[in-house]
């Protein structure tokens, strides 16, 4: 497969309390076989050989499954590609001479810390408020005890995977979380282990998403087609039933 | 030399953690919150032992270079955890667990630690589906369990091909009520650069804020690393890319003993490098290989699609080399035997540095819908990144530096040789021995955390309830904190044209090279030699862009690439030493005439402890490993 050519527009910001703009650059030699985080790796090992400032972005795990990475690409968080993440995304989803526009996650609950790396730390502030079952160490019973009915099971995990990426926020018109927030008590609420604190959960949860300065839902449904992970809207419609529940 | 002290208890095998939690020392709970313990690591041991010891009482601060405890390295952990339930009636038990990882580990690891480990691993399992990770499950509503590379049984509890993140976002959950409870304090983005040792006792840390660049102290009465393995030496490996050694090596640099650094475990299967700037290789789990035959073509240079090779020209060669494990052999020899076939020439795809991993018999007898079921995650896994249907055509796997099972020494305790600090994990050296056992490293990290570690550490806290709160402007936290910011400095006024990414790159191709799958002196003197000089390259022409007052990820990279230069001689060092075969450590002079590895139990059966002794050659303290309850055996698979 021929190398591309492409040109970058990346968003540049020095701090939170800064303006950002956009920057342009030309990078040459991307290998369609490049994940999107390889090229944006590339072209920094470009810039600082240059004296330039290298791009700031996250990314660790490389599989999709950390939720460190995570930037609007061409409009869409995480990209044009259904189903991935932006380490997945490979560049033979791009064709040469392409321009690609690259911007942080534009949310009021995730401020830029640099260039394309966000504050997502509201999203830990909604998991302290409930997003647990307490059991300590040492007072769990066998684990055969508790029978969960094998289709419960596998739903709970389905809304288990999500990776808090973020990706839901940054596509909904209102920066609501609620995907997110429906994906953990989902899985609680989906096992037998999670009945005693559910209703405590719910509420607790939606109150810090709310007090976190997240939007509400509006039932348009962008965030499931953004979520890397496919959650489904059907887990907000159960959170919002276990939320009347609670009343 | 230090005398190495292992504490192991006095006793039968199956009493010896009984009896000890029995004698442990107590510290009574008003007292627990006098205590501050800072946790390193939010991974499957750190986040366990956070929110352990914050239950407990204790008054814990946390901290991970992520920006969130919930993306630590154990997230990508695919394919199980084990334990010895005995679900499947097939005859499992604490003492098989134990025997297959002390026989997995080629007699490398002491008994009473791997007995431990084996004896919680059925509370790890009841912990975890208490706080809601969904395992897989049965119709009849019980936990299923899968067989897993290197045994017989079938232990290996699992959710899809994610584990590592449903256990770990388990643990999060914990660690987040802990956070509401106000016994734990999270500190995010932060990088450890040093330990703070005071009067002999690990009391702090000094870290970077990865946000603001601010060089902070922070002080406890105990200090836990949980900061995981070092296998990115490599550069390309499966792990997370900012994983790193630099905690346990300051912890090293400070009087902390590190145990067999050369154990290194290559997975045999990773999806194959696909270009030159790929800065990560992505594990395929080796669940896979349950229902995934390995082959090559039986003819060298066959360059016929695989799906057109037909039968008679195939070499399913793990299952011709080992009849009685076939592909299910554990993961060493499994990796071995595909190098051995590339370097013949029977490699496939277009580098020849890969084999076929076939799903179509399995495909043909349980149907496709099984094995989505099994593996679906996986296989899209390898499609988004390879473009390769596997449902359709053999998935290409070839080896990758994995996991370290090499670290901090640690008595049984899990204390290091520096009282106060202890290390837990995959950070520790202590149960696998020469070679890990798959999904045994999460049973492991979260065994250390929420059952081991919390007994333990009494009897270091209890003759400490009367020591007040730990000062930071003490002096060893002024030192400390001067060495950090040198070494910043140092690293930022280099100002070189290479980019520690590069340096990063040419150090991993001197280790994969040299000391990798297979090793030998020549060429590990080689490779001494090659480190020094690029450590003293480095030094001359490294480039760090920025400042040291913001976000700089370039300086994060360099200062992980100032320890890799030194932590890559020091596994040279003990693979030198090391002049037998074992388990993942295959040294190419000590192999039996069918090409097996081959140990020497009269030479070398110990730990190799290396002491760090400034600008000299490192001091070897061996720990000798007593095996009273085992016999030793040559390892066979065949
Ligand atoms: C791809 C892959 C798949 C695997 N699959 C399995 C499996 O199926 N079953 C199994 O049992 N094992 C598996 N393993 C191995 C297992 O995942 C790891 O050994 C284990 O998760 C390590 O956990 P840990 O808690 O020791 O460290 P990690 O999870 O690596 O966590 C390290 C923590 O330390 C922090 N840290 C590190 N350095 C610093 C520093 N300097 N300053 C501050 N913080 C720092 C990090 O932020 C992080 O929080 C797999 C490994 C890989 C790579
Ligand atoms: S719900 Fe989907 S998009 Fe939102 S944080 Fe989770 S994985 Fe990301
Ligand atoms: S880097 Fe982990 S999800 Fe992309």
């Amino acid at each position: 497969m021929q190398n591309m050519k492409l040109k970058l527009k990346i968003w540049k910001q020095r701090d939170a309390s800064s303006r950002g703009r956009f920057v342009t650059y030309d990078l040459d030699g991307v290998s369609p076989e490049m994940s999107f985080v390889e090229m944006l790796a590339y072209l920094n090992e470009k810039l600082v050989l240059k004296g330039d400032e290298p791009v700031t972005f996250e990314h660790d795990c490389h599989e999709g499954i950390c939720g460190s990475c995570g930037m609007y690409i061409n409009g869409y968080p995480h990209g044009p590609v259904k189903g991935l993440t932006t380490c997945l995304l490979s560049m033979r989803y791009f064709k040469d001479g392409e321009t690609i526009v690259i911007e942080p996650w534009r949310a009021k609950s995730f401020p830029v810390i640099k260039d394309l790396m966000v504050d997502r730390s509201a999203f830990d502030k909604i998991q302290q408020a409930g997003g647990f079952i307490s059991v300590a160490v040492g007072a769990a019973p066998e684990a055969n005890t508790i029978p969960v009915r094998k289709h419960s099971s596998d739903l709970a995990f389905d809304a288990s995977v999500c990776i808090g990426c973020g990706a839901c926020v940054a596509a909904c018109k209102n920066a609501s979380a609620m995907l997110f927030v429906s994906a953990k008590v989902s899985q609680y609420a989906l096992l037998p282990q999670g009945r005693p604190e559910a209703k405590e959960r719910v509420r607790d949860m939606i109150a810090e998403m709310d007090k976190q300065g997240f939007g509400s839902c509006s039932n348009t449904g962008a965030c499931e087609a953004q979520c890397p992970k496919q959650i489904k809207l059907f887990n907000i419609a159960r959170l919002n039933r276990e939320y009347i529940k609670a009343l | 030399m230090v005398t190495l002290n292992s504490k192991i208890p006095e006793g039968p095998l199956e009493e010896k953690w009984t009896k000890y939690k029995a004698n442990a020392r107590r510290v009574n709970p008003a007292n627990k919150k006098k205590l501050d313990i800072i946790v390193v690591g939010t991974g499957i041991s750190g986040a366990p032992a956070a929110s352990a010891l914050g239950e407990l009482g204790y008054n814990v601060k946390v901290f991970c270079y992520q920006d969130t405890p919930r993306r630590a390295h154990s997230v990508a952990a695919q394919g199980g955890i084990n334990a010895a339930k005995n679900y499947k009636n097939d005859g499992d038990s604490v003492y098989q667990l134990f025997y297959d990882i002390i026989k997995g580990g080629d007699f490398r690891a002491r008994e009473a630690n791997v007995y431990r480990i084996a004896e919680v691993s059925n509370q790890i399992i009841d912990h975890f589906t208490a706080i809601g990770v969904p395992f897989a499950r049965e119709y009849g509503g019980t936990l299923t369990t899968r067989s897993f590379g290197g045994v017989q049984v079938s232990r290996t509890f699992y959710s899809r091909g994610q584990t590592g993140q449903q256990v770990l976002l388990g643990a999060y959950s914990s660690l987040s009520r802990q956070v509401k409870e106000g016994t734990v304090t999270m500190y995010p983005r932060r990088d450890m650069l040093d330990l703070v040792v005071v009067d002999g006792k690990a009391r702090g840390i000094i870290a970077r804020n990865l946000v603001t660049g601010a060089i902070e102290r922070h002080s406890a009465h105990a200090v836990v690393l949980a900061t995981g393995g070092y296998g990115t030496i490599y550069y390309l490996s499966t792990l997370a890319v900012n994983s790193n050694a630099s905690a346990a090596w300051k912890a090293y640099k400070k009087g902390a003993l590190f145990a067999n650094p050369s154990f290194v475990q290559i997975h045999p299967s990773s999806v194959p490098q696909m270009n030159e700037f790929q800065s990560k290789l992505t594990l395929m789990s080796e669940s896979l290989r349950n229902d995934g035959r390995v082959w090559v073509p039986k003819n060298k240079g066959d360059k016929r699609p695989a799906n057109e090779i037909p039968e008679e020209d195939r070499d399913y060669y793990l299952e011709r080399r080992y009849p009685a494990f076939g592909n299910l052999v554990p993961r060493d020899v499994a990796s071995r035997a595909a190098k051995e076939r590339c370097d013949a020439g029977y490699g496939v795809g277009p580098t020849g540095l890969a084999v076929n991993l076939d799903f179509r018999d399995a495909i043909k007898k349980q149907g496709k819908k099984a094995i989505e079921a099994k593996y679906g995650n996986l296989f899209e896994m390898y499609k988004d990144i390879t473009g390769i249907d596997s449902y359709e055509e053999p998935m290409r796997i070839y080896p990758a530096g994995h996991y370290t099972m090499g670290g901090l020494w640690v008595d049984y305790e899990l204390m290091t040789t520096i009282p106060g600090l202890f290390a837990i994990g995959e950070a520790n050296f202590s149960d696998h021995g020469a070679n890990r056992l798959g999904a045994s490293s999460l049973m492991q990290g979260a065994g250390d955390g929420y059952f081991i570690l919390p007994y333990t550490i009494t009897n270091f806290l209890a003759p400490e309830i009367r020591t007040p709160r730990i000062k930071t402007d003490l002096p060893e936290f002024d030192e400390a904190e001067k060495n950090a910011v040198e070494n910043i400095n140092r690293l930022m006024s280099v100002g070189g044209t290479e980019t520690a990414s590069s340096f990063h790159k040419r150090l991993g191709k001197i280790m994969w090279d040299h000391c990798g799958m297979s090793r030998n002196e020549q060429g590990l003197l080689e490779a001494r030699r090659m480190i020094r000089e690029l450590r003293e390259e480095f030094w001359k022409e490294l480039k760090v862009p920025g400042k040291t007052d913001e976000v700089n990820q370039e300086l994060e990279k360099a200062i992980r690439m100032a320890d890799f230069l030194e932590l890559g001689e020091l596994m040279v060092l003990d693979a030198l030493n090391r002049k037998e075969s074992c388990g993942a450590h295959f040294r190419e002079e000590s192999q039996t005439p069918d090409g097996e590895a081959q140990r020497i139990d009269e030479q070398y059966a110990y730990v190799a402890a290396w002491e760090y002794n400034g600008e000299n050659e490192p001091v070897l303290n061996r720990e000798p490993l007593n095996f009273e309850f085992v016999e030793l055996k040559q390892r066979s698979y065949k």
